[in-house]
């Protein structure tokens, strides 16, 4: 016998993640936290999904969340391989930094 | 008669041959051309003439090409010839030969223009070309090519020593008013073109009758506009003087004998119409007897013997214009070829005296000269007693034709201001001849002029006295009849009288034997010389209501005020575009934080929250 | 043939730009003027052959895209092989007189040169409203290149101010184009581009004024008239002598053209009733441009807004609705072109001797140089008006023309003759005349090939102002097939 969570507490514990999340990406400057603070995001979206999905007892709620999780091993490649660039060239991890694409 | 178009065709030949050789032919060869040019053209004239005399006819045309053909409007380039344009053709080549040939001697010396002397009968044959043209033209837009061609030379020989910026200013001044004057006969073209379909000069004047007087007025001011522009005539008469800074020949040829008489011609041509309005004609003799009156009165006052000579070729063209407007229009002709023989004479003579003092034009520089210069003198008196109108002189048969038909059909101001004027132009020209030549020598004149200028000096002399009789035998008949002094009545005594009591007072006061200068010294003398030294002031009105305006707005408004509208409209999208890029700030953090603001607003608007 | 004219000028542009990296600097301009002799060759014997009984000297129709009823549809009449002709001769004259002017890319130059009278015959020939967009586009591209690269000092943002003023107006005219294909689709149910097919378009007066109005607004931009005539003065005082003369003889007369093509003819009684505005229009471009040109101390400018107030006859003349009127505009177009695109040159060939166009730094020119002195002076009595050269011709006969139709504004245009000559005489005396600048020590007079080039220009000149029949005649012709005459 599983144990019944209700779907409100689930859908408030991934908005609290995915405000954690946004919160992490306007406050830090580091590159690295950025990035995981989007993950973490990503992940709360994620959540989601799967209350939904079990809510709805239809699978599409799981398969999304494969979906993302594929987006976010490919962002991962491509934002850490930007990582290395900007800390090569700023000799810094701080993302202001690289402020130079401004109007 | 069909070479008739050797008279016209000749000079423009010279043109083109002077033109085309760049100058580069020997002086005596460009001599050979510029003159000879004129002067076949002076005997083909001649020799038409005589023919076209003998052989009865009213008019003979001979049309070479339409010139544009257009709907109705379809001038064509195409000779015409009568009495009037036969006598007008026979002073252009005739004074205009002895002109050339005089100026073959006159600018012989001239080493101021590289080239100068070929360019110089360039100008002087392309003139007599547009003169005729203008003479010879049976239509309107052909008088008009040669109207405006006359005045583009004008313009060319007034500022010939184009190196003195006040030369081009004399010559740009007398191209751009008389340019107002010819843009009112233009307008004067249109509105006689939209009236009858044509700008023939005979087809219009066959069907003048139809004209309503109030449409007759207007033609009739329009053309007069034209006329005064080109004749020096009040209120477009200020380019005039200023023009004597050409070289005096062409001050002979072109602002005393022929040009300057082109609107007399234009007048008495297009007489019929005139004849339909009497507001317009009352115009044209208001103008003429207006010009007279304040020239003569200017002539007085100045001192460059040129400008006196220019004043008193206003008011003699005054004389013809009040002439036209009572209705006198074989006495305005006849005037008028009086007037080219002996202003011609005058201002080729003056050319004498000014070429032997080495350009000196001030006539109180001068003096004493009547026996160093005989030639000059002699003629300058000769032309000085025809201008004043001495009995016996081509200039008092004319001018008394004039004064005596003022009296019949205009009355007693006409002939009162006419008579008054004779007077004053009696005055001014015993000034001048004392002045110049009697006195004490202020200047030593070296005279070393050849047959080439002193017989066309003599020619004119014979012309000057004798052109009266020619006129009355022979203008009477092709003209119409010229009142003349064989009406012997009390009044034509008092108009003999006039010019003969002004030449004493002259003699009187300017050989010093009665003292004046109580009168002319004391403040209201003075004032007046003054005003009438400038012109009566129209040149200082015209500077500060059109000239002085227009320079200023010009200047300020060098960058186009239009303009303004477009750089401000660049300039507001410039400033949006600066407004714009200031939101990308190129920070990752602060895209993030307007992307969640964005989500958040547009949540609270999708719930209704907002 | 014409389109093979059209191809051929396309063609010559790609073989000079290639030429002069496998031949030499100097082929492109021979190419160039190869090109240009053999249209005007064509055009020339066009107009000996005589037209054929439809009245056309040369007709052309190809399928482009049937769908939307678009085609290739080209046709010579008089008015179009007039305006050929004279492109041709002046483009010739260009490069002639552009031959030591350029110092870089004189392939790319030449096939610049050479698109844009592409485009412009394209322009005088179309019977296609969306070729006769595409051809007025093609025009504009190159243009925008000869002057933003060969330019003087301030070409980036002459050539952009060109570009926009062109580009904004052209964009109206699309507008107007697509509109009126649509409202003929409506009433006819054929969706169609033809010329000929939409002059009977059935359109609502309302609507009609509307569309006009955009064909109008393109039109009198690249005339230009006051007010959308600042790009003028700019363009023309930065664009190189070629471009120049490319831009006062040629681009300009494509507005004329349109109006006198397009504009009347798709919408007489709309023109009619606008009438009164464009020669309204019309008289305040003579008269600012006069006074405008007289305002300015640059050769060149002085001269660009003399041009601004001789189009201002132009529209006098087309918006005059009598044959008179509209003759003077089409003779007005062809002087002008000679006149002025002489002025240029000449102020083109001051800035190569002096490099300097402001008239301040010249002065008493006429010493060194009575040659080239002689020449301005006859060029500048032209465009004063005066009479016996071709602009009198047609600015005579458009002032008559408005004099037929309003009295108050022929008056007011007939004032521009004492303007033009009050510009006209101060840029004589103030760049030849006075006392010689000491600055300029020397100066090298024409030679033999710029007297020459001159001496044609001239001759064109007196010819017009002569004998103008010829012109008259082929223009004729067209006017009375355009039916837009009450």
């Amino acid at each position: 016998m599983a144990i019944e969570v209700p779907v409100f507490h689930v859908l408030m514990l991934a908005g609290v993640l995915f405000l954690l999340g946004l919160a992490g990406v306007l406050v830090r400057r580091n590159i690295m936290f950025l990035l995981m603070s989007l993950e973490i995001m990503m992940n709360a979206a994620g959540l989601a999904f799967i209350a939904a999905g079990a809510v709805w007892g239809q699978p599409d709620g799981q398969i999304m969340f494969m979906f993302i999780l594929a987006l976010a091993a490919a962002e991962v490649a491509v934002a850490l391989g930007i990582v290395l660039q900007i800390s090569r060239r700023f000799d810094t991890l701080d993302i202001d930094a690289a402020s130079d694409f401004n109007g | 008669m069909d070479w008739f178009w050797l008279v016209p065709a000749l000079p423009l030949a010279g043109f083109l041959v002077l033109f085309v050789t760049e100058g580069k032919l020997p002086d005596k060869v460009v001599a050979f051309v510029g003159a000879g040019s004129v002067g076949l053209a002076a005997l083909v004239a001649l020799g038409v003439g005589w023919q076209f005399v003998a052989s009865g006819q009213s008019s003979f045309s001979l049309p070479l090409w339409t010139w544009i053909a257009v709907g109705d409007f379809t001038p064509s380039i195409t000779l015409y010839l009568d009495s009037l344009s036969l006598v007008m053709t026979g002073v252009i080549t005739g004074v205009g030969f002895l002109i050339h040939l005089y100026a073959t001697g006159y600018m012989w010396q001239d080493h101021e223009e590289p080239k100068g002397y070929s360019r110089f009968f360039a100008y002087m044959n392309l003139f007599v070309f547009a003169m005729l043209m203008l003479v010879l033209g049976d239509n309107l837009l052909t008088l008009f090519l040669g109207w405006e061609g006359v005045g583009l030379c004008s313009y060319l020989l007034i500022g010939f020593y184009h190196r003195d910026p006040a030369n081009g200013y004399a010559a740009r001044k007398a191209f751009v008013v008389t340019r107002v004057g010819d843009t009112l006969m233009a307008l004067g073209l249109f509105l006689l073109f939209w009236e009858f379909k044509t700008l023939e000069m005979q087809a219009i004047l066959a069907e003048a009758g139809s004209l309503t007087p109030g449409m007759a007025t207007a033609v009739g001011l329009l053309l007069l506009g034209g006329a005064v522009g080109k004749s020096a005539q009040v209120p477009l008469q200020t380019w005039l003087p200023d023009a004597m800074a050409g070289p005096t020949p062409v001050s002979a040829l072109i602002h005393a004998a022929t040009m300057v008489t082109a609107g007399v011609y234009l007048i008495a041509r297009m007489q019929d119409v005139y004849l339909l309005s009497a507001d317009a004609q009352h115009v044209v003799a208001v103008v003429g007897l207006v010009t007279l009156l304040i020239s003569s009165f200017t002539a007085l006052t100045q001192t460059d013997i040129k400008r006196i000579l220019a004043y008193s070729t206003m008011s003699q063209i005054g004389y013809m214009f009040m002439a036209l407007g009572v209705g006198a229009w074989s006495a305005a002709i006849f005037h008028l070829m009086t007037h080219a023989f002996f202003k011609a004479l005058l201002f080729l003579a003056s050319g004498s005296v000014i070429l032997a003092l080495h350009h000196e034009q001030d006539i109180f520089k001068m003096g004493g000269l009547w026996k160093k210069l005989p030639i000059p003198f002699w003629s300058m008196a000769i032309g000085s007693a025809a201008l004043v109108a001495l009995p016996f002189t081509s200039g008092f048969a004319s001018k008394d034709a004039i004064l005596l038909t003022a009296y019949d059909n205009g009355g007693w101001l006409y002939w009162g201001g006419g008579a008054l004027a004779a007077g004053m132009t009696a005055l001014y020209t015993t000034r001048m001849m004392i002045v110049t030549f009697f006195g004490r020598s202020k200047t030593e004149p070296h005279d070393d002029s050849k047959a080439n200028m002193w017989l066309p000096l003599v020619v004119l002399g014979i012309l000057s006295i004798g052109g009266g009789w020619f006129g009355i035998a022979v203008l009477d008949d092709l003209l119409g009849p010229i009142k003349s002094f064989s009406h012997f009545t009390p009044l034509a005594l008092v108009t003999i009288a006039v010019p003969l009591l002004g030449v004493l007072v002259g003699w009187l006061v300017f050989s010093g034997r009665v003292n004046v200068s109580a009168v002319v010294e004391s403040g209201l003398g003075n004032g007046l010389r003054r005003y009438w030294h400038g012109g009566w002031g129209f040149d200082w009105v015209y500077d500060r209501v059109f000239v002085k305006p227009f320079v200023a707005m010009a200047r300020i408004n060098k960058n186009d005020v239009v303009d303004l509208v477009f750089r401000i409209t660049a300039a507001l999208a410039r400033g949006l575009h600066y407004i714009g890029a200031l939101t990308q700030t190129g920070r990752l953090r602060w895209y993030a934080a307007n992307l969640g603001l964005g989500l958040v607003l547009v949540l609270l608007i999708v719930l209704e929250v907002l | 043939m014409i389109l093979a004219v059209v191809l051929l000028l396309l063609a010559a542009g790609v073989l000079a730009w290639a030429s002069e990296r496998f031949v030499g600097a100097n082929a492109p301009r021979v190419v160039s003027v190869l090109a240009f002799a053999v249209g005007l060759a064509w055009a020339i014997s066009e107009w000996l052959g005589g037209p054929a009984a439809t009245g056309l000297y040369a007709a052309q129709h190809i399928e482009w895209i049937p769908r939307f009823g678009i085609s290739v549809a080209l046709s010579m009449d008089g008015l179009s092989l007039l305006m050929v002709a004279l492109t041709m001769f002046l483009g010739i004259i260009a490069v002639v007189s552009s031959w030591d002017e350029i110092e870089t890319g004189h392939g790319f130059f030449q096939f610049n040169i050479l698109w844009v009278m592409a485009g412009v015959v394209g322009v005088f020939t179309a019977m296609d409203l969306f070729l006769f967009f595409f051809f007025w586009e093609v025009m504009l591209i190159p243009m925008y290149f000869l002057i933003a690269i060969w330019g003087h000092e301030n070409k980036g943002y002459a050539s952009m101010k060109f570009f926009l003023f062109t580009q904004i107006s052209g964009l109206l005219m699309l507008l107007a184009i697509l509109a009126l294909v649509f409202v003929h689709f409506r009433s006819s149910g054929e969706i169609t581009f033809s010329y000929e097919k939409l002059l009977g378009a059935d359109v609502d007066p309302a609507i009609a004024m509307w569309l006009m109005l955009g064909f109008f607004a393109a039109f009198a931009t690249k005339l230009p008239s006051v007010p959308v005539h600042t790009w003028l003065p700019d363009a023309h005082t930065q664009a190189p002598t070629a471009g120049s003369v490319i831009l006062a003889g040629i681009l300009l007369k494509t507005g004329a053209y349109g109006l006198i093509r397009i504009a009347v003819p798709l919408f007489p009684q709309a023109s009619m009733d606008f009438s009164f505005w464009a020669m309204l229009l019309g008289v305040v471009s003579i008269l600012y441009g006069g006074f405008m040109a007289f305002s300015q101390s640059d050769f060149k400018r002085l001269v660009a807004y003399s041009s601004i107030a001789h189009m201002g006859f132009i529209l006098i003349g087309v918006y005059a609705f009598n044959e008179v009127g509209l003759q003077g505009a089409i003779v007005t177009m062809v002087a002008h072109g000679f006149s002025t695109a002489a002025l240029f040159m000449m102020a083109g060939a001051l800035q190569h001797r002096l490099h300097t166009r402001e008239m301040s730094r010249m002065g008493g020119l006429w010493v060194h140089a009575p040659r080239m002195g002689v020449m301005t002076l006859f060029f500048v009595v032209a465009s004063v008006g005066m009479p016996g050269l071709g602009n009198f011709v047609g600015e005579f006969l458009a002032l008559l023309g408005a004099f037929g139709k309003n009295v108050p504004l022929a008056v007011a245009a007939t004032v521009g003759i004492v303007v033009a000559a009050v510009y006209g005489l101060y840029l004589m005396q103030r760049s030849f005349q006075g006392t010689p600048n000491p600055d300029v020590a020397a100066m090298p007079d024409f030679g033999a090939r710029d007297m020459s080039v001159m001496i044609l220009m001239a001759g064109a000149l007196v010819w017009v102002g002569v004998y103008p029949q010829p012109v008259l005649e082929l223009a004729g012709a067209t006017i009375a097939t355009l039916g837009v005459l009450p």
